[in-house]
């Protein structure tokens, strides 16, 4: 083996993979990658789905065989010799096979056995996995009982029960808490800075990116830019800005225009105000008068990693931003009380554990109104009470002025609901799915097929309606079942983990789409894990542990942030303090009790 | 530098041990598998053993005695005390006719007004008119009336009584199962099943469950060998199977008084074979199609009810159609059956055990290379 191959873990020179669909059409998931991830630094894959991020690990990792192109993985051609890198690598697939019906210990121990790892060694490599992933309490628990976070933890030990020469982490974050990502984070800087780990993963959240070494931008199977993250930040440079909202315009109304703006790249809400990129060759700065920009105080502001990301994809791809104006019909937006959700002291409990305790609030007819949390905060068991799904057990309860304990079903005619797994129906087609849905909801005849028309239109999936709704791409399942929980019209949407491993530019799209329609005076209601998607709502609540830690605007919520430089904290900063205080004063209330 | 290379004997042979000991937890850990592999065999062998048995015993018939003299009433008699028989006397054939439309009589014995009197000239007849729509029950109540009769005239000269015997008397005796006891057969046939159920049907399961839950991308990637997944997998079920053998062998020889002639350590031997095939079967069938749904379909329709209906322990092989008849040929269950009449039954005929066990060795073999070639570190 010579030098080179061991500076260089993974050399891969024009890789080219396609995937034949079950309807025969065939997919490019990959269109000549070449890329190298040297040794003891951390080399991230970053894109949006389907960016072929999971296809070129599998090939790294030997379970799949390129069509051509070369791959070398520790100086061995994998295509040819994948049991001799699979012999020295460690690998953790997005979807990490724990067995779910054996413990904690259990699955330990059968990795470790896979790895011939032994007495001794074992002796030596378990307290320090233990102390890591902080899962010693837990050793003897099922792991199909552990949360998300913790089972990704596991995931994780049961990788690195020896040290690998290679590590490939596959999207390990996806679907992960902030607190749990944070920690998640510690253990892979911790393995590369101290312990000269090689690692390779991929991400496909922007702030992660940042942390990385090296990091190759991928979009559609191909390759769009590669080296340290400064310098892909380095190329929005002079264009980022922030600007205030010019006049009476919502700050969200405001990011909405700027977005559809020809010259805008990117903008987003902060902090009540709205950050922006701008296209074309970078300038001293924008002329306040010129176009959506006039009547507004704009300031400079340094690139995020994020920023250079959707500069490179704007300039490489004609996927320009659509509007995401949608017309719904009907809502009037004036009518009836102004509070369309009032909850007050509710309850839940399931056996003796408090799923939802004691939590009060309100939500404005028109608002954004978002609810986040940690794993097991109690979000969903709150939305489904909302929704009428789950009767609470104490508490008062009213949903679009009707008392949810007593007049479920008429209450349930004015909201729509987006559960976290998209409810669809696979096999059918895409019409066939809102056909139901309309039925569901009791639409008939014309207006039947009006709303269904609206739907196929106004969510652009006319083109698609007649492709079973399993085989749509991620962000089109998303659309569709957004559409079907629209069909009724309802004065609510209530819509649980909308975004869970959605790419920026889904995510993008589909903001447009709510703001859209709480301007027409849709109430939305939203629990999300992405912390940046706080600063879309109008207010929000963090939740923990069943109770309801902190309430107000994005702006009011990051003030609680505690960062260790003092700078304005992000919202994931915010969250991360308020849960952690709360769970300090738990745990120490509880030890003087 | 790393001790215990991932390709040396000893890290083979680990990793088996642990593969096999994850399999065991998870076996006994799923509520599910507990069911099919052990509830479902003891239900089994009580049904079988007390519940279902092909004897006939108390069918209903009515004794028309048109009749009235004392002989003609001691011949009901003999129906009436007959436990293969449960009879009502009428004395009018119109009645016993109406009974047997009414279907509350599977059959009718007519006995004549002139039966003294023939009797006396030594021609007498008894007529039997048989319910015919189960056409097998009513061919055994023909041979059970035909003894009743046959055992009447017995008694009749034995007591002292001139008979005329008739002119042939027809003698019959079974082999091997003297008390023609249909569970002499069924408790062989129940090992049959249990062996299918637990060899196939489980196992149909096992490798589908890790394709649906992701759980082998995470192994694939490690030093693991497909031959070492695979005789991790078996191992537990192999055990399952024989405790299901064990089971099964002491009901019959204990509870049901079944006798074993042939040897127990072939029995053995041959159910190891028969297990290995289902084995096989079940794991291939789950390599192949990737979903347990599906592979928990396709076992039962290729394994269990063949098993069931084709292998010979339910129905003859020869009555069947020849084109059904072929395809027994090919089901491994039909040489496991013979295998198991024989040895329990017969004894040890090495004339009937070696070709079967050939046979099944061959199937075992090429079910496991099939196996082995179905299941690949690959994704897609």
């Amino acid at each position: 083996m010579n030098t080179t191959a061991l500076d260089v873990p993974v050399v891969a020179r024009d890789i080219r993979k396609t995937f034949r669909r079950a309807t025969g059409e065939e997919v490019t998931a990959l269109g000549g990658v070449t890329f190298e991830a040297r040794r003891g630094t951390l080399t991230a894959l970053v894109g949006p789905d389907g960016a072929g991020k999971t296809t070129l690990i599998r090939l790294v990792a030997g379970l799949m065989t390129p069509d051509s192109g070369s791959l070398d993985v520790l100086g061995l051609d994998v295509a040819a010799h994948p049991q001799a890198v699979q012999d020295r690598i460690g690998y953790m697939p997005q979807r990490f096979g724990l067995y779910e019906d054996l413990s904690v210990q259990e699955n330990l121990d059968l990795y470790a056995d896979m790895h011939g790892v032994g007495g001794d060694e074992r002796d030596e490599r378990y307290p320090r996995l233990m102390e890591m992933t902080a899962l010693g309490r837990f050793r003897s628990r099922l792991a199909g009982h552990l949360s998300g976070g913790m089972k990704q933890k596991l995931g994780l030990a049961c990788t690195l029960i020896r040290s690998p020469d290679l590590l490939l982490l596959d999207e390990p974050t996806v679907g992960v808490d902030p607190l749990s990502r944070r920690e998640l984070w510690e253990i892979v800087l911790h393995l590369v800075r101290e312990e000269g780990l090689s690692v390779l993963m991929s991400t496909s959240y922007l702030d992660e990116a940042e942390r990385c070494d090296h990091v190759i931008v991928m979009y559609a199977g191909t390759v769009l830019a590669q080296g340290p993250p400064a310098d892909v930040t380095a190329t929005a440079k002079g264009r980022v800005f922030v600007a205030d909202a010019p006049g009476r315009e919502t700050a969200r109304a405001f990011q909405a225009r700027l977005l559809a703006a020809p010259g805008i790249v990117d903008a987003v809400p902060q902090a009540g105000r709205v950050r922006f990129v701008r296209g074309g060759t970078p300038e001293p700065g924008p002329t306040p008068d010129d176009g959506p920009l006039a009547g507004t105080s704009v300031t400079a502001v340094p690139p995020r990693f994020e920023d250079g990301f959707m500069t490179l994809l704007h300039a490489s791809t004609e996927r320009a931003h659509t509007a995401e104006r949608m017309v719904l019909r009907g809502v009037s937006a004036d009518a009836g009380r102004d509070l369309v959700v009032e909850v007050n002291d509710l309850v839940r409990m399931f056996g003796p554990f408090t799923a939802v305790d004691h939590i009060s609030f309100s939500v404005r007819r028109g608002e954004v109104f978002g609810l986040l949390g940690p794993n097991g905060a109690g979000k969903t068991t709150t939305f489904r009470m909302l929704c009428g799904l789950l009767p609470p057990t104490g508490g008062s309860l009213q949903v679009a002025e009707t008392d949810l304990r007593t007049a479920r079903a008429s209450a349930r005619q004015r909201i729509g609901y987006v559960a976290q797994k998209f409810s669809l129906y696979g096999l059918l087609s895409v019409r066939e799915n809102l056909e139901f849905f309309a039925s569901a909801y009791g639409l008939r005849g014309r207006r039947r097929a009006e709303r269904i028309a609206w739907a196929l239109e106004q969510f652009e999936l006319t083109s698609l309606a007649r492709l079973p709704s399993a085989q749509l791409p991620g962000g089109y399942k998303q659309r569709l079942a957004m559409a079907a929980a629209l069909l009724h019209e309802p004065e609510i949407l209530f819509l649980d983990e909308a975004t869970s491993g959605a790419d920026p530019m889904a995510r993008r799209e589909f903001w447009g789409r709510i703001n859209s329609l709480a301007e027409q005076g849709v109430t939305v209601i939203i629990t999300t894990h992405f912390m940046e998607e706080a600063e879309y709502c109008d207010r929000l609540v963090i939740m923990d542990a069943g109770r309801l830690l902190a309430e107000g605007t994005p702006a009011a919520v990051r003030r609680h942030a505690r960062t260790p430089s003092g700078l304005e904290g992000t919202m994931e900063d915010a969250f991360i303090t308020v849960v952690e205080d709360s769970r300090r004063n738990a745990a120490t209330g509880g030890g003087a009790a | 530098m790393k001790p215990g290379r991932p390709g040396g004997t000893r890290g083979k042979l680990r990793r088996i041990v642990a593969l096999a000991r994850k399999e065991t937890y998870q076996l006994t850990r799923d509520p599910s598998s507990i069911a099919i592999g052990m509830v479902m065999p003891a239900l089994l062998v009580l049904l079988f053993g007390y519940g279902l048995s092909l004897d006939v015993t108390n069918v209903p018939v009515a004794i028309a005695v048109e009749d009235p003299s004392p002989i003609a009433m001691d011949l009901a008699a003999g129906f009436r005390l007959s436990r293969y028989f449960d009879a009502v006397l009428v004395p009018s054939m119109a009645q016993a006719e109406q009974l047997m439309l009414d279907d509350e009589v599977k059959g009718i014995v007519r006995i004549r007004p002139d039966f003294s009197r023939h009797m006396a000239i030594g021609d007498a007849e008894v007529q039997v008119i048989l319910h015919g729509t189960d056409a097998n029950t009513a061919r055994i109540v023909q041979g059970y009336a035909q003894g009743a009769v046959a055992q009447w005239t017995a008694r009749r000269a034995a007591e002292g009584y001139t008979v005329t015997s008739p002119p042939v008397v027809v003698e019959s005796r079974l082999w091997f199962n003297e008390a023609n006891d249909s569970r002499y057969f069924l408790v062989p046939g129940l090992i049959v099943l249990v062996m299918t159920l637990i060899g196939a049907f489980l196992t149909a399961l096992v490798i589908a469950r890790e394709w649906e839950r992701g759980t082998f991308e995470a192994l694939f990637a490690t030093p693991v060998h497909t031959d070492e997944i695979l005789v991790g997998k078996t191992i537990p079920y192999f055990v399952m199977g024989m405790i299901g053998l064990a089971l099964c062998i002491v009901a019959g020889v204990f509870l049901f008084h079944v006798p074993l002639r042939g040897s127990i350590w072939i029995l053995v031997g041959v159910s190891m074979l028969y297990l290995l095939v289902a084995l096989g079967t079940g794991l291939w069938v789950s390599s192949v199609t990737k979903s347990q749904f599906v592979a928990s379909q396709l076992a039962l329709l290729l394994t269990f009810l063949p098993a069931m209906m084709l292998s010979g322990f339910l129905f003859d092989l020869r009555s069947m159609p020849a084109a059904v008849r072929a395809i027994t040929y090919i089901l491994p269950a039909r040489y496991y059956v013979a295998l198991l009449q024989t040895l329990f039954l017969a004894g040890d005929i090495w004339g009937v055990i070696i070709p079967n066990a050939a046979v099944l060795a061959v199937m075992a073999a090429g079910l496991l290379v099939m196996c082995r070639a179905a299941t690949r570190k690959r994704l897609a």
